[in-house]
């Protein structure tokens, strides 16, 4: 995983010049941004500069208007959340959309349940195939949980977030997109959700980090991303970017200059 | 109150409360612990607890049905009009089923109408039952022209008066319906899906399950579990009263908020629908055997709905 940092492999994904306009209001305006494997981008702004409006182009929800997306060097339209994962696309939302009333594992496997047999609609859960592998995931991401079978309703935020990302990594994925995985967590709670993003990377996944805290984003980001007004403003290895520099670029101190895409 | 207890006392407080019913019902009369008084009350607890397992299935969904009783009815008067019209190249037997068949099927259809306004049209379940309750109802006055249906002969009457081995026929549908219910609920896809949907219908959808479909289906088997109760009560009074199963729906719902399924959706279980369908049953029973008024039975029985109701919510804390 190293050797990513020196030599750029080949993009995952590529956005060109995606467009997107709510009636008179441009939300994005010529979006160009590559993921590459193993790379977390930080993407920020301001409330309204387009991070919600891009990621659900990513993931399915909104198609855009003119553009064009790559990935893995084709092609592709992402026409809804089905087309969205089927490419290997996974989103943890900011709400987690988690079903409070189920354990851990059902949360995890929500959707795509291992089943022992079946008599036409009628299909059998292996809950003990699902709670092995729902164990699995979890220590692989290095989170411990007291009892897979509580119910998610009575977890904390943290690890609301871990089962919601364990979720997200069980299709194993090429692409995350996590969506503020911090709002909703307790100070304590946020450095568990880091070092969760950062076991990620080891992976070999592209990741879109998106938060309004910058001290995280310069935390777990290679390249922080800056969309201001629906145009995408800076694109900055962390190296040469800084607190502030960013926050001149988000609330449009400095206006855009052309970096590499 | 620690945690723990609170924990024990929603998981296993009606458990308590079923027992201590028999016990003080069982000192009261020396006749409520003979086994013909005890199937005697399963027996008339059969039909408000088969159309309890669809509506336990309905608000797991977060949804209602109050159009049961008329549903039940309807189906139970069609069956009985098509028994009276036996055609004379039919044999019996056959043409039984066909009836039977053919009421099952009115209620199957009028839980998918109900499924389809809800989930299609987007109008709230309490408002599209309600209607239904009342379109139901009217059907039934005018299918009947306001007089009873009645005298079906021993064969269709065995639904209800029937036995197997010592038990009469109603416990066995009604145990053997709990049963699979239970199955169905606990250990299926759907039937985990039933309780995701009450408790986040939005994250059933973005895991990419049609959630609609599901719940379309689960009102139609709804309708199912009332036309069978009808055809169950019209066997049971030898008779399809135009006025039969009237104000059903408050007693299964009774049941089921009873056993502690939430409202809200997500939460409850068809075994303690099944005990909360007992414990309604017991107190009627136990207010007859100490002669209470009618009237004033209704008054207990709606006091300790909400008392049990108020308890849980205690015990729940805010959540």
């Amino acid at each position: 995983m190293k050797t990513s940092d020196q030599i750029p492999s080949a993009p995952l994904a590529e956005i060109r010049g995606i467009s997107k306009r709510f009636g008179g209001v441009v939300a994005l305006d010529q979006v160009n941004l590559t993921i590459r494997p193993g790379e977390v981008i930080g993407l920020v702004g301001d409330n309204g500069a387009g991070k919600s409006t891009l990621i659900k182009i990513l993931s399915g929800a909104y198609l855009p208007d003119q553009g064009e997306i790559l990935f893995e060097g084709q092609s592709v339209q992402i026409r809804n959340p089905r087309s969205s994962k089927d490419l290997g696309i996974e989103t943890v939302y900011q709400d987690l959309a988690l079903v409070d009333t189920l354990d851990v594992p059902g949360n995890i496997f929500l959707g795509r349940e291992i089943v022992k047999f079946g008599f036409g609609p009628l299909r059998v859960l292996d809950k003990s195939q699902m709670a092995r592998e729902a164990e699995n995931i979890l220590q692989r991401l290095g989170i411990s949980l007291e009892s897979l079978q509580a119910e998610v309703g009575l977890l904390s935020g943290g690890q609301r977030q871990s089962v919601a990302i364990s979720r997200a990594i069980l299709t194993e994925p090429k692409l995350i997109i996590l969506d503020e995985p911090t709002a909703a967590l307790a100070v304590m709670e946020v450095g568990h959700v880091l070092e969760l993003v950062h076991n990620l990377r080891e992976h070999n996944i592209g990741l879109v980090f998106i938060s309004h805290v910058l001290q995280e984003v310069f935390e777990v980001a290679d390249r922080i991303v800056v969309l201001r007004k629906g145009r995408k403003v800076a694109d900055l290895v962390k190296e040469e970017a800084s607190i502030d520099l960013v926050v001149n670029y988000m609330v449009g101190k400095i206006e855009e200059k052309k970096t590499h895409a | 109150m620690p945690n723990h207890w609170r924990t024990w006392a929603l998981d296993y407080g009606l458990y308590v409360v079923f027992a201590l019913l028999l016990l003080i019902l069982s000192q009261m009369s020396p006749y409520f612990f003979t086994v013909s008084n005890l199937l005697n009350i399963g027996s008339q607890v059969a039909m408000i607890a088969v159309v309890a397992i669809g509506m336990t299935m309905v608000i797991l969904m977060g949804e209602i049905d109050l159009s049961v009783g008329s549903v039940a009815a309807l189906a139970g008067a069609i069956t009985a009009g098509l028994i009276h019209a036996l055609p004379s190249e039919w044999p019996m037997g056959l043409w039984l089923a066909f009836s039977i068949t053919t009421g099952m099927l009115i209620g199957i259809v009028a839980g998918l109408v109900n499924g389809l306004f809800v989930v299609w049209g987007g109008i709230p379940s309490f408002i599209v039952t309600l209607g239904a309750l009342s379109i139901g109802r009217g059907l039934v006055l005018l299918y009947t022209g306001g007089r009873p249906i009645f005298g079906f002969g021993d064969a269709f009457g065995k639904i209800s008066w029937g036995h197997l081995g010592p038990v009469p026929l109603p416990i066995v549908i009604m145990l053997s319906l709990y049963l699979l219910a239970w199955l169905f609920l606990c250990k299926t896809q759907l039937g985990r899906y039933i309780y995701a949907i009450g408790a986040n219908k939005e994250a059933v959808e973005l895991a990419g399950v049609n959630y609609r479909r599901i719940k379309i289906g689960i009102f139609a088997l709804a309708g199912a579990f009332s036309g069978l109760a009808g055809i169950m009560l019209t066997a049971r009074l030898d008779s399809a009263q135009p006025t039969a199963a009237v104000g059903w729906e408050l007693d299964v719902i009774a049941a089921v908020v009873l056993g502690g399924a939430s409202l809200y959706g997500g939460r409850g279980t068809v075994a303690k629908t099944l005990v909360g369908a007992f414990i309604l049953q017991l107190i009627s029973n136990g207010l007859n055997l100490l002669e209470v008024q009618a009237y004033w039975q209704q008054i207990a029985k709606g006091s300790i709905i909400l008392a049990a109701l108020l308890v849980e919510r205690i015990l729940r804390g805010r959540r």
